[in-house]
C-alpha cells in the first residue's frame, strides 16, 4: 500500500516539542560571535517632517557603538513593490519625512541587547507634524498627499479605464448594493521578525525569518546594489508567517548594511510592540458590491468596487486587488461581471499578504452580495446559491473575472455541507426560537467558495539524491514555516524510491544549497514543489534503471523498482539479480535536479456552514458549529491537511468576530498589544466538522490543489452571514466585520430604535 | 519592551520588607506577582528604581477562618490560584474563588496575588468589585503600625487608594456569607480577557467592574431591592451614578446597557431565579 494519503505523524515535531526549534534569534553560528545588537528608533507620529535628529546623548549611553541615521546611508530609497507608483519609495531610515507610526528613523548599535532601548530613548528627533490620512476613502480624494512628488495617493488602479455605466443594471428585476469593510488584520506570527548578518570578504550571509529565501535574497541584493551571488540568505526554523514574511523587509537589508559599515556581525530581533506596527498587515479593503438578477433568483449582474488601503509604502498589498478582481464572481456563473480597484497609500502600517491574500476579500464580497440578493427577493440563501453555481459539466470554466477554473463540483460541496449541518432542522429551530422570542437567537450562515492556489508562480524545482548509505536528500525551493514539508516531501520521495521515510531528509531555505525557489505562499507548495519532488524521484528511478541495465545485463524496459529493497531488479523474475540504489550511488553520484511547471494555477473550492447563537441582550456571539467541506483534490497527508484547515478556520472566524487593527484619527495604533488585538483562543472556537470531498485537478499528474488558505476563505463569510442571519427578523441585513459584541449590540439597538 | 534598570531586594520577613520600604521611600515599589507592575515597567510607563519582592513571603500567604470575628482572613500574598482552589473560601465566601477563577488565564492566576490586584486599584480588575460586594476589609501595615480600611473607603480613583506609599496591604478580611446567594457575571470578548463590564453579587450587595474610576457599588439597585422592588426593575438602575469609560471594546452607552443586563442576570442567579 502506498504511503500517500495516510496519516503520517509529522517527523519534525519531536524536535519542536522537546528541545525546541532554532529560530533566527537562537542561532549560535560562531561567525555571529561578537555581534552588535540593533535597536531601531521608530517614529511616534503617523505623518511628520523630520526637522532634526540629535544623536549625541545616545552616543554617550553605555555600550553604544554607533548611532546611524538616514544621513549616513548610501543606499537609495527603494520602491518596495515594483508595480506601484514610482515616486512612492521608502528610505531605509527616514530622514526627511515619516509616514507611519513605527517607521525607523535611526539605528542604535550596542554591545549588549539590553543597552539598546535605553540609548534609543536618548536619540532626540524633532518632528513637524503633518495632517495624517488614515481613512483610505479620504486618501482617494488626494487632498493631503503622502508623496507630494507622486501627485496622488493612488499607487495603482485596476479596471478604471472606463467609467461605470449607470444603466448597466437596468434590465434586472432586483438590484441590491452595499458598502462593505473588509477590515485590516495583523498576521501576528509567534516569532516576530528577526535577522542577523555577517560578511566574509565582499559576500554577506543573512539569517532571516522568512517564507522565501531566494526572493528575499534577490530583493536585498537589489536594494544594496550587490550581485545576487554576493548575498546568501539562510532561513532557520520559522515561527509562523501567514503571508507577512513573504519578501524582504527593509530592516533586513539595513541589518546587512550596518554589518558592513561596522565591520562586525549585527543581530536584530524586534519586540511584539514593534511587530504590531512594523510588520506588514493584511486585508484592508473597502468594497462596494452591487448585485442584480431575476426575482426567481438568477443572478445576472455583479459589480465590485474596491479601495485597497496600502498603508504608508506600497508593498504586496498593491497586488491584492488583482486576486480580488479575478475571483470576484466566486463559484457563480454570472453573465455580467465588472470590477474596479484603486490602491491608495495612507499613514498607517504597510499592507501585504495575509492568509488568503485577496481571495477572502473577494469571497466575503460575493457571499455578502448573495445573501443580500436572497433577502431582497425573499428566497433562502442556500437555494439562491445552488441556482447560480457553475454547473459541473462546464469545466474548465472561463469566468467573467478572467480566471479559468480547472475543476469543480460546487453544488455537490454545498449540498454536502448543508446535509452535514442538518440545514432544514436548523431552520426549524431558528423559527421556533423566533416565535418564542428567545433571548438567544440562532443564525445559520452558508458560504460557497472557490479560490486560486499556486497563482503567479507555477513552477518549482526539486533535487533528489540517493547516497551510498541508502539515505536520501531532497532539496526544495518551497519554504515550510509550520506546514510540514519535511514529512510531506519525504512521503513523496519514499513512495517513488522505496526508501523508508526515516532515511529521507528534506532541506530548504539556504540560497547556496537551493539557488532558485518560489518559497511557500499562496498555498502553492504541494501542487508545485511537491509535484516536483515526485517528478524528481521518478526521474531518479529512470536514471537508476539506465545505470543498472549494464550491471544486470537487461534492457531498461525490463527493469523495475523493487520497493521493498529500494533496488532495481528484472521484471517478473523471482530471485533475479538486483542492485540497490545505494550500490548505484556508491559507484557514481545518483542525483536528479528537475523543475516541474504546472503552467497554470488550480482552483480549490468548498462550502462552509456556520451556526451561531447571538445573545440579543448583550450582542455576544457564540459559534456553535462550523461545517467545512474543503476540496483540494487528493490529500497527501490528512493530518497535515486537517491542521491547515483548523488553523485557517480559526483565523477566518477570528476575522469575522474578533480581529481588527485600529488606528485613531491621528494614526496612533489602538491595537498594539495582544490585550487589545483580538486573537481567539481555543475557548472561543467550537470543534470543527470537517467533511472530505475529492475533485482532482487536471493541471498536475497527482491531481493536487492547495489547502493552506481555504479555511480563512470559506469560514469568514459563513460566520459573518450566520450572525446577520440570526438578526434578520429584526430587519438587519448587514453588519461589518468584526462582529464584536459592541457592534452587534449597536446594530440590534439601532434596529429597535428604527422600528419605534 | 525592556524596563529601565532597577535594584532589587527580597527581604526574608514582613518586618524587613516594611523597614526597607520606609527606607527607600517613593523610589521603591513592592513586587508581588508582578503581573501588573512588570507590564507597566516594560512599556516604561513606570520606572521604580528599587523593587522589594514580597512575592515569596510565607507570612503573607495564608487563608484562615477567624471564628471569633466571623470572618475569613486571607494573606495579601495569596495567589489567585490558591483562592480559586480553597475549599474554605468555597464554603465561606464562595463568590471570591468564583471571581478569582475568571482572572486572566492559568499563568496569570499562578502568579498574581489578591493583595496585588487590590493595591493596583485598576477599575477593570475583577477582585476589587468582588471584595466590595463581600463587604471586605483591607488591612494595611506600615512603620506606624496596622490599620483596617473597609473596602468601600479604600479607593480614591484610577490606580489610587488611601494606602500610604510606606504601607503594605497585609491581609484581606471578609465576613462569612452563610447561605447568602451569590453570582458573578463577567462580560468579555474572549474567555481570558479583562471584563468589558462585570457584576458581582453577594446577597443584595452589588459590586461593579469597569463602570467608573474605581470598583463601584450599584447603590440605586441595592436600594430598590431593599424596598422590595422586583429584580428586573432594580437592575434597570444599575448604571445610576456610574461613569463608564470608553474604549475600543465598549462605549459608555454600551456599558450602561450591559451593566443592567448583567446585574439582572446576576441577581436572578443569586436569588435562584435562573
Ligand atoms: C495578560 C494579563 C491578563 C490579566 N487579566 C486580568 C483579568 O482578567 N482580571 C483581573 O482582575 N486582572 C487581570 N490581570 C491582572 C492580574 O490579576 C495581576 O496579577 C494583578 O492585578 C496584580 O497582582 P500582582 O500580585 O501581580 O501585583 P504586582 O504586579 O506585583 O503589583 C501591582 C501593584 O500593586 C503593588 N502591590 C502589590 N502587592 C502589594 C501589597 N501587598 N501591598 C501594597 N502594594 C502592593 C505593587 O507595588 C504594584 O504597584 C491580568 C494580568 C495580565 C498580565
Amino acid at each position: 500500500m502506498s504511503i500517500l494519503g495516510t496519516r503520517v505523524v509529522r517527523t519534525e515535531d519531536p524536535v519542536f516539542l522537546t528541545r525546541g526549534a532554532t529560530y533566527t534569534d537562537d542561532l549560535t553560528d560562531e561567525r555571529l560571535t561578537g555581534a552588535l545588537h540593533l535597536t531601531l528608533v521608530r517614529s511616534p507620529l503617523a505623518h511628520a517632517e523630520i526637522t532634526s535628529i540629535d544623536t549625541s546623548a545616545a552616543l554617550e549611553s553605555p555600550g553604544v557603538v554607533a548611532v546611524v541615521t538616514g544621513a549616513d546611508l548610501d543606499i537609495a530609497p527603494a520602491l518596495l513593490f515594483p508595480g506601484a507608483n514610482k515616486a512612492m519609495t521608502r528610505q531605509f531610515l527616514a530622514s526627511d519625512r515619516v509616514r507611519f507610526v513605527g517607521e525607523p528613523v535611526a539605528a542604535v548599535l550596542t554591545e549588549e541587547f539590553y543597552q539598546g532601548e535605553d540609548a534609543a530613548e536618548l536619540v532626540d528627533v524633532e518632528y513637524e507634524p503633518l495632517t495624517a490620512v488614515i481613512d483610505p476613502l479620504e486618501a482617494v480624494r488626494d487632498e493631503t498627499l503622502l508623496f507630494p512628488e507622486a501627485g496622488t495617493n493612488t499607487a495603482a488602479a485596476y479596471g478604471h479605464g472606463t467609467e461605470p455605466d449607470p444603466s448597466w443594471f437596468d434590465g434586472c428585476e432586483a438590484v441590491v448594493t452595499q458598502d462593505i469593510v473588509n477590515q485590516r488584520l495583523a498576521a501576528a506570527p509567534l516569532e516576530t521578525r528577526a535577522a542577523s548578518a555577517f560578511w566574509e570578504g565582499d559576500r554577506v550571509t543573512i539569517y532571516l525569518s522568512n517564507q522565501n529565501a531566494q526572493g528575499g535574497r534577490d530583493e536585498i541584493a537589489g536594494w544594496l546594489g550587490l550581485d545576487k551571488d554576493k548575498v546568501r540568505v539562510v532561513l532557520p526554523d520559522v515561527g509562523g508567517g501567514f503571508g507577512a514574511k513573504i519578501g524582504s523587509d527593509p530592516e533586513f537589508a539595513l541589518v546587512a548594511w550596518l554589518a558592513r559599515r561596522q565591520g562586525r556581525p549585527v543581530r536584530w530581533n524586534e519586540s511584539r510592540s514593534e511587530n504590531m506596527t512594523g510588520m506588514v498587515q493584511g486585508r484592508a479593503q473597502r468594497q462596494t458590491v452591487t448585485i442584480g438578477g431575476t426575482r426567481e433568483g438568477r443572478v445576472t449582474h455583479y459589480r465590485l468596487d474596491v479601495v485597497q488601503d496600502l498603508g504608508a509604502y506600497p508593498r504586496l498589498g498593491t497586488a491584492l486587488p488583482v486576486f480580488t478582481r479575478m475571483m470576484a464572481p466566486g463559484t457563480y456563473d454570472i453573465e455580467n461581471v465588472e470590477s474596479r480597484a484603486r490602491a491608495v497609500v495612507t499613514n498607517t502600517t504597510s499592507v501585504a499578504a495575509y492568509r488568503g491574500a485577496g481571495r477572502p476579500e473577494a469571497t466575503a464580497a460575493i457571499e455578502r452580495a448573495m445573501d443580500l440578493f436572497a433577502a431582497e427577493i425573499g428566497k433562502d440563501p442556500a437555494e439562491v446559491r445552488r441556482l447560480n453555481v457553475v454547473a459541473p459539466d462546464k469545466f474548465p470554466f472561463q469566468t467573467k473575472g478572467g480566471a479559468e477554473y480547472d475543476s469543480g463540483e460546487y453544488a455537490k460541496a454545498l449540498d454536502l455541507a448543508l446535509t452535514e449541518a442538518g440545514y432544514e432542522r436548523l431552520r426549524a429551530e431558528q423559527k421556533a426560537r423566533r416565535e418564542r422570542g428567545d433571548v438567544r437567537q440562532l443564525g445559520i450562515g452558508v458560504s460557497s467558495y472557490v479560490e486560486i492556489t499556486g497563482g503567479g508562480a507555477y513552477a518549482e524545482n526539486a533535487s533528489v539524491e540517493v547516497h551510498d548509505d541508502g539515505s536520501v536528500t531532497v532539496l526544495t525551493g518551497t519554504s515550510p514555516h509550520g506546514q510540514g514539508h519535511a514529512t510531506a516531501w519525504a512521503m513523496l520521495a519514499s513512495d517513488q524510491l522505496g526508501v523508508p521515510l526515516e532515511k529521507v531528509t528534506v532541506k530548504h531555505g539556504d540560497t547556496d544549497l537551493v539557488p532558485q525557489g518560489g518559497g511557500t505562499m499562496g498555498s502553492r507548495s504541494l501542487q508545485t514543489g511537491g509535484v516536483a519532488v515526485h517528478q524528481a524521484s521518478a526521474e531518479l528511478i529512470d536514471l537508476a534503471k539506465q545505470r543498472a541495465a549494464d550491471l544486470l545485463e537487461a534492457s531498461v524496459d525490463d527493469l523495475e523498482l523493487d520497493p521493498a529493497n529500494a533496488a532495481i531488479t528484472v521484471k517478473g523474475v523471482p530471485g533475479a539479480k538486483s542492485v540497490t540504489l545505494a550500490e548505484l550511488a556508491a559507484a557514481e553520484p545518483l542525483k536528479v535536479d528537475t523543475t516541474w511547471d504546472g503552467e497554470k494555477p488550480t482552483f480549490p473550492f468548498g462550502a462552509h456552514v456556520c451556526v451561531v447563537e447571538v445573545d440579543t441582550e448583550s450582542g455576544k456571539v457564540t459559534v456553535e458549529r462550523i461545517v467545512a467541506v474543503d476540496d483540494a483534490g487528493p490529500i497527501l497527508n490528512p493530518l497535515l491537511c486537517e491542521g491547515q484547515r483548523h488553523g485557517g478556520i480559526a483565523q477566518g472566524i477570528a476575522q469575522a468576530l474578533l480581529e481588527e487593527v485600529l488606528f485613531d484619527e491621528e494614526g496612533q495604533p489602538l491595537t498594539g498589544t495582544f490585550a487589545d488585538y483580538g486573537i481567539p483562543s481555543a475557548a472561543e472556537l467550537p470543534s470543527f466538522d470537517l467533511v472530505e470531498m475529492t475533485t482532482p485537478t487536471p493541471i498536475n499528474p497527482m491531481g493536487y490543489k492547495g489547502i493552506g488558505e481555504a479555511g480563512t476563505i470559506g469560514s469568514t463569510p459563513a460566520t459573518q452571514s450566520a450572525v446577520i442571519d440570526a438578526l434578520s427578523h429584526l430587519g438587519i441585513t448587514h453588519i461589518d466585520m468584526p462582529l464584536t459584541p459592541l457592534r452587534v449590540w449597536e446594530a440590534i439597538h439601532s434596529a429597535a430604535e428604527g422600528s419605534k | 519592551m525592556i524596563p529601565l534598570a532597577f535594584d532589587y531586594a527580597r527581604p526574608d520577613t514582613l518586618d524587613d520588607a516594611i523597614a526597607l520600604l520606609a527606607e527607600k521611600g517613593e523610589d521603591a515599589s513592592v513586587l508581588a506577582g508582578g503581573h501588573s507592575l512588570i507590564p507597566v515597567m516594560k512599556v516604561r510607563l513606570g520606572a521604580p528604581e528599587f523593587l522589594i519582592d514580597i512575592g515569596r513571603l510565607p507570612e503573607l500567604s495564608y487563608i484562615r477562618l477567624d471564628e471569633a470575628a466571623g470572618e475569613v482572613a486571607i494573606g495579601a500574598g495569596t495567589k489567585h490560584r490558591d483562592v480559586v482552589n480553597s475549599e474554605l473560601l468555597a464554603a465561606e465566601v464562595p463568590l471570591l474563588p468564583a471571581v478569582a477563577r475568571t482572572v486572566g488565564d492559568p499563568q496569570i492566576r499562578a502568579r498574581g496575588t489578591l493583595g496585588g490586584t487590590l493595591a493596583h486599584a485598576d477599575p477593570a480588575a475583577d477582585l476589587p468589585a468582588a471584595v466590595l460586594a463581600l463587604d471586605g476589609t483591607v488591612v494595611l501595615q506600615g512603620p506606624r503600625g496596622k490599620r483596617s480600611v473597609p473596602i468601600g473607603e479604600f479607593y480614591t480613583g484610577v490606580f489610587t487608594s488611601v494606602r500610604e506609599p510606606d504601607e503594605l496591604i497585609v491581609e484581606i478580611r471578609i465576613p462569612r456569607c452563610g447561605d447568602r446567594g451569590w453570582a458573578y457575571e463577567k462580560f468579555t470578548r474572549r474567555s481570558n480577557d479583562w471584563g468589558i463590564v462585570g457584576v458581582a453579587v453577594s446577597g443584595d450587595r452589588i459590586g461593579l467592574v469597569n463602570m467608573g474610576s474605581t470598583a463601584l457599588r450599584a447603590t440605586a439597585t441595592e436600594q430598590a431591592l431593599a424596598e422590595g422592588r422586583p429584580i428586573a426593575e432594580a437592575a434597570a438602575l444599575a448604571a445610576e451614578g456610574t461613569e463608564p469609560p470608553s474604549d475600543t471594546h465598549g462605549t459608555p452607552e454600551y456599558r450602561t446597557h450591559l451593566v443592567q443586563v448583567l446585574t439582572r442576570r446576576a441577581l436572578e442567579t443569586a436569588h435562584g431565579q435562573r
